[in-house]
């Protein structure tokens, strides 16, 4: 009675408003890296498989593309920015937009055969681009490095002033701060128009259709996104490991990243962040009992958590309620 | 009512579609004028959805043409359709379950003004879409559920919400299949209502059952029987036409 109903364009407009928690979440994350020196090399490594699964979020959490190759660009902009890095110029900053675009490039190209067809299409395609990829830079192993990995690559200092250190610190600000932009960025994103036309085509694609939006086109767009931020992913970790190899495109990188994401969540964009954490931090701590069998307790997570659900598992109080 | 050809805004031509062996739509030809209430009639399997789906382009006819104000959008993309200005809704409600009707009519709305591609802003900064969004939840009864996710919602409101996504596209025809289908009673008369007071200037194609409802809006009947235009004209004509009674008699009969 006393406040009035708040209007249209304010109640439109209230997701996009920054929450307290938000900020909040964002100063101890930037907090990280000063409180914890010792362990910086492990923040800069959950940092990027953070942006990682934050670029799968885009296209599967918001667009609702099932992919099991995000390898692919994550793979294309380590070796992008590496190569750039030995043969061209050790700048990071070039050799990261370098990566970014050519992770963007390949999603462009590739994305014709995504926006057709069904999931399990989907699922075979994308993991069949990350296969060709892998054995082609497994193949031209003069360029690449093969197996043995791209040696030598030496990476200049940020903005000309700061050199990447061995314990990792400022390489963990580096992959922060691309997180960070690549986070409001997408924050800004999926507040929009476009935005919310995306999380509609994941629910109806006939019904985006028929409201006279292009799907084909918002598909591909949204897809060469997510991969132009994959390969900046992958570009990070060659600039901060100064280090490329076959690994970066291997299978288990496009299951691990999409596992991240699961735990944290799909379709929020915090759910990358969390889940690189949870990812991360339950890797060391199951690695540090039981060395062998970490996979085996991933693997029991991820069955619990989808055969529960997230919010059941979260609320203890309805562990034993009826099912919502 | 004027039947000068000019005024004829969505027309089809000798329409034919084949599934395999089976014609669906067989020879349509059909005129929908300007400010039309043109009611499709026919028994179950009589191929109105599949008419409509040619219409909008979900699905492409064997032989024949589509023309919208005149122009040939035979061979046009469903959503460049919606852009000259033809909309529908769907038997089964087509939504957006995670969004709420209030983030739904915005969407429709930003995508009339041609402003669903601006991915900076976001959606509600634009205070003219707010405007029509306020205004067509009024207009649909939506106001009490606008901050619900839309697959929570009873599902008389999700159906006035199906009508509502077409009408803010602002169309000059408007295909409505079965807008009253599976509503409960004590729901109804919303739908009839919103339906009835549909702008006068929009021409409107009604497909539906409820011979109530059919009655009650049409001011023209096409009578369709297995793909072929078995009769069309007034609904007096219609309701005194012997062969209509002996479709709609002879289907009863068969126990529907």
């Amino acid at each position: 009675m006393n406040s009035p109903t708040p209007s249209v364009a304010q109640r439109l407009l209230a997701p996009a408003r920054w929450r307290a928690w938000e900020i909040a979440a964002w100063a101890l994350i930037w907090a990280a890296p000063i409180a914890l020196p010792q362990h910086a090399a492990l923040i800069n490594e959950i940092v990027i498989l953070a942006l990682f699964a934050l670029s799968l979020d885009v296209i599967l959490g918001y667009a609702g593309i099932v992919s099991l190759g995000h390898a692919a660009f994550f793979g294309l902009g380590a070796y992008g920015a590496a190569l750039f890095a030995k043969h061209v110029m050790p700048d990071p900053l070039v050799g990261l937009a370098v990566g970014t675009l050519l992770g963007g490039l390949l999603g462009a190209l590739t994305s014709p055969m995504i926006v057709r067809g069904t999931d399990l299409t989907r699922l075979m395609v994308t993991m069949g681009v990350a296969l060709v990829l892998l054995e082609l830079a497994n193949k031209f192993d003069d360029i690449t490095g093969g197996a043995d990995g791209l040696q030598g690559v030496l990476i200049g200092p940020l903005l000309g002033h700061f050199e990447f250190d061995l314990g990792a610190r400022v390489a963990s600000f580096y992959s922060l701060a691309v997180l960070f932009l690549a986070f409001l960025l997408l924050r800004r994103l999926v507040r929009s128009p476009l935005g919310v036309s995306l999380q509609a085509l994941r629910d109806n694609r006939l019904r985006v259709m028929v409201l006279g939006l292009s799907v084909n086109g918002r598909l591909a767009a949204v897809y060469t996104l997510g991969a132009a931020l994959a390969g900046a992913a992958g570009a990070l970790l060659a600039q901060t490991t100064g280090f490329a190899s076959l690994d970066v495109l291997e299978f288990h990188r496009s299951a691990d990243v999409m596992t991240a994401l699961i735990i944290g969540g799909t379709g929020w964009l915090w759910g990358g962040l969390v889940g690189a954490i949870a990812f991360k931090v339950l890797h060391d701590l199951l690695s540090a009992i039981t060395p062998q069998y970490w996979t085996f307790w991933i693997g029991l997570i991820l069955v619990v958590l989808m055969l529960v659900g997230r919010e059941r598992l979260l609320s203890p109080r309805r562990w034993f309620g009826r099912r919502a | 009512m004027n039947q000068n050809t000019n005024d004829v805004v969505l027309e089809t031509q000798h329409l034919v579609k084949r599934f395999g062996g089976i014609t669906a739509t067989n020879d349509v030809s059909l005129k929908i004028h300007r400010g039309a209430r043109h009611a499709l009639i026919g028994p179950n399997g009589a191929g109105k959805t599949t008419l409509i789906n040619q219409l909008t382009g979900v699905s492409a006819p064997s032989e024949g043409q589509v023309l919208l104000g005149g122009r040939d959008i035979t061979g046009l993309a469903p959503h460049k359709r919606v852009a000259l200005g033809l909309a529908r809704t769907f038997q089964i409600n087509q939504l957006f379950g995670e969004l709420t009707p209030m983030q739904s009519l915005a969407l429709a709305a930003s995508s009339r003004r041609d402003a669903a591609r601006r991915w900076w802003q976001p959606l509600g900064s634009d205070t003219a879409i707010a405007e029509e969004v306020e205004a067509l939840l009024a207009q649909f009864r939506l106001e009490a559920h606008a901050d619900r996710i839309t697959r929570e919602l009873p599902y008389g409101k999700r159906r006035l919400l199906e009508i509502g996504l077409a009408v803010a596209l602002k169309p000059r025809v408007l295909l409505l299949d079965e807008p009253a289908a599976g509503v409960p009673a004590s729901e109804r008369q919303d739908i009839l209502d919103t339906v009835a007071a549909l702008p006068e200037d929009v021409s409107v194609v009604l497909i539906e059952h409820d011979m109530d409802l059919v009655f009650s809006f049409a001011r023209r009947m096409t009578v369709l029987v297995n793909g072929t235009v078995l009769t069309e004209g007034t609904p007096a004509e219609i309701a005194a036409d012997p062969r209509v009674r002996a479709v709609y008699l002879g289907e009863q009969a068969h126990g529907r």
